[in-house]
């Protein structure tokens, strides 16, 4: 395989998921994701893994394929979007309490009515309370490098969480882009041999999965799934470590673009942040202060150090690909706030809800903004916490 | 049974020991509950093969007495109850009586 190519995301996630040669695969094809996944069963088909593939009459299907595939003690991956996510949504808290470290990427796409194929991000925002891991990525290389990773953070013995790696519909699944892969080699000795927690198949040591569990119970358990939620972020950098001796890529909980002196910022996930930075640079040249953070691990979401990163700031606006429907915030305004809320001094912050349904994020969008945050600065008068950008009125 | 703490329950709610599922009693859940009545048994086994849980105790090949521990009162042994001369070995009395 040649170490730089040019490829679409889906083919590159495909081959990570090649390169780890998982033991189950149990997926349904779904658009935007579609690709990935018929990429993998070529793999499958043509002897490059020896992962057995299920196929299922739905997502649903899969979701509960792969609970069972984990459970028993395989290395176990599916993929989806959209629609094909929302009918996951109950067997996605069983794979969680049950604390099965199934890898699923989710090539981001808009929620049905009114029907759309395009990206947004409303389905993995509608999974950010399933106790799955959320990994988010602004490119291919990224969604590649954040899938190798995610084996290691799902299986470490001291997590064992389902995890989901985010990448954007068409923008990014379906464009070609420079990537750099990894050895077969590399990536295998990374990921490690698959360790087993209670496998189902040990018939020397049997055990049961799913037992009810009744109200003297139940909260227990639940106390105890919320503490392995303050581990996770420390596992995300200690593998993000190991990952830079191998890719010399860096990666954190998130990323900051020219933050550290910056007056006003942008808070902005997947691609929509790479069109966000070149506009940052236009404003640095103009001699404003502006900077950028890019959420990386989204769930569980480090409050504390975003928290930290962006106290210093004036003025905030936070970018949502998703609306959350409740009469307040889009998703990553509420967590940016909840973060920011223990400062006494802190930024002003504004939500933009931008890119429904696959519109275009263009480059006077992010002007706009930033050029709203400048007058925030002077004023301090908050005109709208809340608005839809790139709207027709 | 002192009840364990958070930080003491397995992963994800497996069950590690094998067979545990005899620690929880659920005799508890009956409103009605078998009796039985030796003279009208033919020691057929019915209510044994019958019962969904295994509370109907079988001793040297012969019939003994139920395992109200278990027995959920679902009265199956009484319905299958063959009897003696029309007359049940097994009837259904109710729990507060």
């Amino acid at each position: 395989m040649a170490k730089i190519v040019a490829v679409t995301g889906n083919e590159a996630v495909a081959n990570a998921l090649k390169q780890v040669n998982p033991d189950v695969c149990a997926a349904y094809p779904i658009t935007p994701q579609t690709e990935m996944m018929q990429r993998f069963s070529s793999f499958v088909s043509d002897g490059k893994v020896k992962t057995e593939i299920i196929l299922v009459e739905s997502e649903h299907s899969s979701m509960s394929a792969c609970v069972g595939a984990s459970a028993a003690g395989g290395r176990v991956i599916t993929a989806t979007s959209s629609q094909g996510l929302a009918l996951m949504y109950e067997i996605l808290y069983i794979a969680s309490g049950t604390r099965l470290p199934i890898v699923m990427p989710v090539v981001n796409r808009a929620l049905s009515a009114p029907l759309n194929i395009h990206s947004d991000h409303s389905d993995s925002m509608g999974a950010r309370d399933t106790g799955w891991i959320q990994l988010w990525s602004e490119n291919a290389q990224e969604a590649y490098d954040n899938t190798i990773q995610a084996f290691r953070i799902a299986e470490h013995m001291d997590i064992r969480l389902p995890i989901m790696i985010n990448l954007d519909g068409f923008i990014i699944s379906h464009s070609i882009e420079r990537l750099e892969y990894l050895d077969d080699d590399q990536v295998q000795s990374f990921v490690g041999e698959f360790k087993t927690l209670n496998p189902l198949l040990d018939l020397d040591r049997p055990v049961s999965y799913g037992p009810l569990i009744l109200p003297d119970y139940y909260m227990e358990f639940r106390k105890a799934q919320d503490d392995v939620e303050s581990k996770v972020s420390g596992v995300v950098l200690d593998v993000a470590k190991d990952f830079e001796k191998l890719s010399g890529r860096t990666y954190g909980l998130f990323e900051t673009y020219r933050l550290d002196d910056a007056e006003i910022a942008l808070i902005i996930l997947n691609s929509a942040a790479g069109t966000s930075k070149d506009v940052v640079d236009e404003f640095r040249d103009k001699g404003i202060k502006a900077g950028l953070l890019k959420p990386r691990l989204y769930r569980p979401f480090p409050y504390k150090e975003v928290g930290e990163a962006l106290k210093h700031l004036k003025a905030v606006c936070v970018l949502d690909r998703a609306d959350a429907f409740g009469g307040s915030f889009g998703p990553v305004y509420m967590d940016i706030a909840t973060s920011l809320y223990p400062y006494k001094e802190k930024p002003v912050l504004i939500n933009k809800i931008f890119g429904l349904g696959g519109r275009d994020y263009l480059p006077e969008h992010a002007e706009l903004v930033l050029n709203e945050l400048v007058g925030l600065t002077k004023t301090g008068t908050v005109k709208s916490y809340k608005e839809y950008i790139g709207v027709r009125e | 049974m002192k009840l364990k703490n958070w930080k003491e329950v397995t992963p994800g709610a497996v069950i590690t020991e094998a067979g545990s599922s005899a620690k929880f009693k659920t005799g508890s859940w009956r409103s009605s509950k078998p009796v039985w009545i030796e003279e009208n048994c033919i020691q057929c086994l019915f209510c044994w093969i019958y019962c969904p849980d295994m509370a109907v105790k079988v001793k040297d090949g012969k019939r003994a007495e139920f395992d109200y521990d278990y027995c959920k009162g679902c009265g199956i042994c009484a319905l299958e109850c063959p009897g003696k001369k029309g007359n049940k070995a097994i009837i259904m009395v109710e729990e507060e009586k």
